[in-house]
């Protein structure tokens, strides 16, 4: 995404609550500007068709069209204030043609007659010519066959542009009063909505219509303890997901009890901002953990981070092969450990897979941004490296003979690809309980929610923390712990790992925000798992004076 | 054309407030043209150039505000660009911290636009990616490298009489270089408002210097060391240190400004009396423009003098509640050093480490601003004055303020992501685990 698109939601005092700088593109739109339809699919066809002969008479021998249309909504707060409510649209084409056995790319924006997308078909075929003096090697691309006229819609119950703002408000502000009656001094809490209607031509002979629906509700609380100077902080437990605002409206059994209430397709964010405020307050005089080796059970509200670090990230192609080595940096992961079909990436119990096609995730769409239908596949199989995330001109390099469909562009006007698709952690087998999990731990701590992350550049050395932990000791949970991180090594890391919970336990966390390329394009991605023991790892504490 | 003048931007802006029903109206119209390019594997990867000119209208009845935005021109567009804006304001829940609108106020003269930055075209990339690539292939090595180039202008306009126009150019090029076999990896990056001070070459031999000088790295035990940060390493941990200096979060009880008891640290000593940080939109080697997005005024502030916190940032609304002025957070900021090279500081150590850059820098703990990251792309020992071998990387678990209280020396202050800032001598910098990666 280029900078100047961003409609930047910095400065509204979210610095010390470390939730997330919301980068949005596109321009501000009123609320009801995000439900008038967007382009005709029989103009589009006609939009494309331009763009495919424009090409193709240019002497471009493959060619796709995008034509997008993204949508977004934010509704932001704190305490008792609306801070912002932003919409914003963006629309327009993006052309990429191979022209010579070379790349080329052009967009334009609010496209709308045949002329305008012929000309942005043109320019991508005279840049593709243009770069095709400095390629070393011609384009490989892995055949693709052409589907026709088909669609796609993300299977969502609400479409959440819908729900009038007030109500939005209304949820929000109740939020933020529920946590200032439960001890939290301060509060923010923010709605964030997506729809991206994309349609996707080629010269395969595809034409693909998509409608995919997103939605991330957050709040962050702050405790403060004014004699001691000292502040805690609790951030929300839901995820972001390919839902409507049906989200938001909880069912009973969406919720998972424990130690404290955790959540699966639905989410209670007033019950959760309760049991925060109390949380973020019983921080404030938890144990300050001692530093040493700790078995830990990860709940998939934190482990969903670790996985997409310390799997999603090396297991990308593109890295592995270098071209990210100036900016995301590359892979341990390299192609001889792949050769070698006896990497051990983890212990026996763990498969780890990626899947493009997960109800509910954020990654799920029909077809990625090159027409290729999606799947799941194996990256990790009972603990060998089995394979990697690769699209149409790579896979030729790992020997396969189709692309895995997981390339991705964040705006008709950015080139798409290779990004990460869901990669997630296989449940475990054998029926096992996270009260049956914790029973048998000795000394370890149960970590709840994701926290403060960092990794390596080829992804070996990681440092995690979390929103809450507990201390286990002899089988029993014993009470709160705070200034904890874990520090691991990929390798030894998932080799770590015991046991996992089954199927019931599973569950979805994630992200609006990795990002990757230069200019930066973020993507969005879902990484589920039952929760799940590590043996052994290294526990810092992180109390510091200053 | 996407770059207007002064005269240009204030004809617009005039006509758009001129169709206002509002209470108060606010209107930015900006422009810019960037271009950019990326290699890889001694390779062009991708290359662009884009255009945007966009005018954004801000229409307030009472406390209730609403934006527009258009990025067309005419007379009809313009005026229902303020229709659409008065629209969405009179819909928008009341911001109880709505501030008035700003009256005329004076600025500072800057000049941040260089001609020659804004004459850069596809040709110049392409010459400066090969002055990169072709050391590289020559000495099998691998480059993998960013330039992007930047000319823009931003005009601010309102109700009350208030303009302010800026234009400015910059580039910034970022090269790693890695060797065949993957063992050495080094990295070098220059930012600039006059192109004609960037050379590619030359920031790409100091990358290969540094990637084949840092092959067949050893490990060093973990704990605290004496270290030298490069300009590139610690400029981030700076700058997360200055975006952190809000009052209205030290007032709230939630930042490491905060007093035990209640209360601010404003005027305490927090660090190193050599330590001091100042921000001049009017440096020559950082130029800025010398108003901030929302009209006000951007001077010459002391941040940090002696050691001692001189100033806090403010919104309007906060400086209001508090009856002090409100000082805009700043756009880069200089750090004064002293007038040793990184190679004196060097030759003064008896045992150290000296660290190239840090990566995947994140916030641990707001409290303290504990920081947690890893040093990438060159990390060498350094005994006796001399730079002995190539050490492997360590994961740091560091706050910039106990770090700026543990200040053994600094060297002379360079250009580093639009701020100034010297390399920094640190003793018991912690390192707290080991990484293998290169």
């Amino acid at each position: 995404m280029k900078r100047r698109d961003f409609v930047h939601l910095s400065g509204l005092g979210l610095g010390a609550m470390m939730l997330p700088n919301f980068p949005v593109s596109g321009r501000p739109v009123s609320a009801e500007a995000l439900l008038e339809s967007g382009v005709d699919v029989a103009v589009k066809k006609r939009l494309a068709d331009a763009a495919l002969n424009a090409a193709k008479a240019k002497g471009a021998t493959y060619t796709d069209v995008r034509i997008g249309r993204y949508l977004n909504q934010f509704v932001v707060t704190r305490e008792d204030k609306v801070q912002n409510i932003v919409n914003t649209e963006s629309y327009g084409v993006g052309v990429r043609v191979i022209a010579n056995g070379c790349w080329g790319f052009a967009a334009i924006v609010d496209a709308k007659s045949e002329a305008d997308t012929a000309r942005a078909a043109e320019e991508a075929v005279a840049i593709a010519k243009a770069n095709a003096k400095l390629m070393k090697e011609p384009v490989i691309l892995a055949p693709q066959k052409g589907y026709g006229e088909v669609s796609w819609k993300a299977p969502i119950q609400k479409n959440a542009f819908e729900v009038p703002i007030k109500e939005k408000v209304d949820l929000l502000l109740g939020v933020n009063d529920a946590a200032l009656k439960n001890g939290a001094n301060y509060v923010n809490s923010v709605l964030f909505m997506v729809n991206e209607q994309k349609y996707f031509a080629s010269s395969d002979g595809s034409y693909i219509d998509q409608d995919i629906h997103r939605i991330w509700p957050i709040f962050a609380v702050t405790a403060i303890d004014p004699k001691s100077g000292k502040f805690e902080t609790r951030q929300t437990l839901s995820a972001p997901v390919g839902m409507g605002y049906e989200y938001l409206q909880t069912n009973p059994k969406d919720k998972i009890t424990g130690i404290t209430t955790r959540y699966n397709k639905g989410y209670d964010m007033l019950e959760d901002v309760i049991a925060a405020s109390k949380q973020a307050k019983e921080k404030l005089t938890a144990k300050s953990v001692e530093a040493g080796k700790y078995d830990l059970v990860l709940d998939p509200s934190h482990l969903w981070l670790t996985i997409h670090e310390s799997v999603g990230h090396p297991l990308e192609l593109d890295r592995v092969l270098g071209y990210e080595a100036n900016f995301a940096g590359t892979s341990f992961a390299t192609l001889d450990k792949w050769q070698s079909k006896n990497f051990n990436y983890g212990s026996k119990e763990v498969t780890l897979f990626a899947d493009k096609t997960q109800v509910g995730s954020l990654g799920a769409v029909g077809w990625d941004d090159e027409g290729v239908k999606t799947k799941r596949w194996d990256l990790v199989k009972d603990g060998t490296l089995v394979n990697y995330q690769a699209i149409r001109d790579q896979a030729h390099i790992i020997g396969e003979k189709e692309s895995h469909g997981c390339c991705y562009a964040d705006s008709w006007s950015s080139v798409q690809f290779q990004r990460m698709a869901n990669v997630s952690l296989a449940a475990g087998k054998t029926p096992l309980s996270v009260a049956e999990m914790i029973k048998d731990v000795k000394k370890g701590i149960y970590i709840i929610g994701d926290g403060s992350f960092s990794i390596d550049q080829q992804r070996y050395n990681f440092q995690f923390g979390g929103q809450l932990y507990y201390e286990i000791k002899d089988g029993e949970i014993v009470g709160m712990l705070k200034d904890v991180a874990y520090q691991s090594n990929t390798q030894e890391f998932w080799n770590s790992c015991v046991k996992i919970c089954d199927e019931r336990d599973y569950r979805l966390g994630g992200s609006f925000f990795d990002g990757k390329g230069q200019p930066m394009q973020s993507s969005a991605v879902s990484h589920g798992s039952s929760t799940a023991r590590f043996n052994g790892v290294n526990v810092i504490n992180t109390a510091r004076k200053v | 054309m996407a770059i207007l003048t002064k005269e240009e931007a204030k004809k617009i802006i005039d006509k758009v407030l001129a169709f206002s029903k509002a209470d108060e109206m606010s209107v930015g119209l900006n422009g810019d043209r960037t271009g950019n390019i990326r290699y890889a594997r001694n390779s062009v990867s991708t290359s662009g150039e884009s255009t945007n000119l966009a005018l954004s209208v801000t229409a307030v009845f009472g406390k209730r505000s609403g934006t527009a935005t258009i990025n067309e021109f005419d007379d009809a567009s313009l005026e229902k660009t303020v229709r659409r804006a008065e629209e969405i304001a009179k819909l928008a829940p009341e911001n109880p911290e709505y501030v008035p609108i700003l009256g005329p106020q004076t600025y500072t003269e800057t000049n941040s636009y260089i001609e020659k930055t804004a004459a850069i075209n596809p040709d110049f990339r392409a010459k400066a990616a090969f002055d990169s690539i072709d050391p590289c292939v020559k000495k099998n090595l691998t480059a993998a490298g960013y330039l992007e180039d930047t000319t823009g202008f931003f005009a601010i306009g309102n109700s009350k009489g208030l303009f302010a126009y800026n234009k400015s150019t910059s580039v910034d090029f970022s090269i790693t270089v890695r060797t065949a076999d993957g063992q050495g990896s080094g990295y070098a990056i220059q930012d600039y408002n006059d192109v004609t001070k960037l050379s590619t070459k030359k920031s790409t031999e100091v990358a290969m210097q540094k990637a084949m000088a840092s092959s067949a790295a050893k490990a060093l035990e973990p704990g605290k060391y004496t270290v030298i940060l490069e300009p590139a390493a610690s400029i981030e941990l700076l700058q997360n240190m200055m975006r952190s200096m809000d009052a209205r979060n030290a007032d709230e009880g939630r930042s490491f400004l905060s007093k035990k008891g209640g209360g601010i640290r404003l005027g305490e000593k927090l660090f190193d009396e050599r330590v001091n940080i100042y921000s001049d939109p009017t440096n020559i080697e950082i130029p800025k423009a010398g108003f901030s997005g929302d009209g006000r005024p951007q001077e010459k502030v002391s941040w940090i003098e002696n050691g001692v916190v001189k100033n806090l940032t403010y919104s309007r609304f906060w400086a209001e509640k508090k009856g002090v002025k409100a000082v805009p957070p700043p756009q880069g900021f200089i750090m004064l050093g002293g007038t040793q090279s990184l190679a004196d500081l060097i030759k003064g150590t008896e045992k150290g480490i000296l660290v190239t850059r840090f990566w995947y820098i994140r916030a641990v703990d707001p409290q303290t601003l504990l920081y947690t990251g890893l040093t990438r792309d060159g990390t060498f020992y350094i005994e006796k004055g001399q730079i002995k071998y190539p050490i492997k990387n360590f994961r740091f678990n560091e706050s910039p303020v106990i770090m700026l209280n543990n200040l053994e020396a600094m060297g002379a202050p360079v250009r580093v992501n639009g701020s100034l800032i010297p390399p920094l001598k640190i003793r018991d910098f912690t390192f707290s685990s080991l990484s293998d990666a290169v």
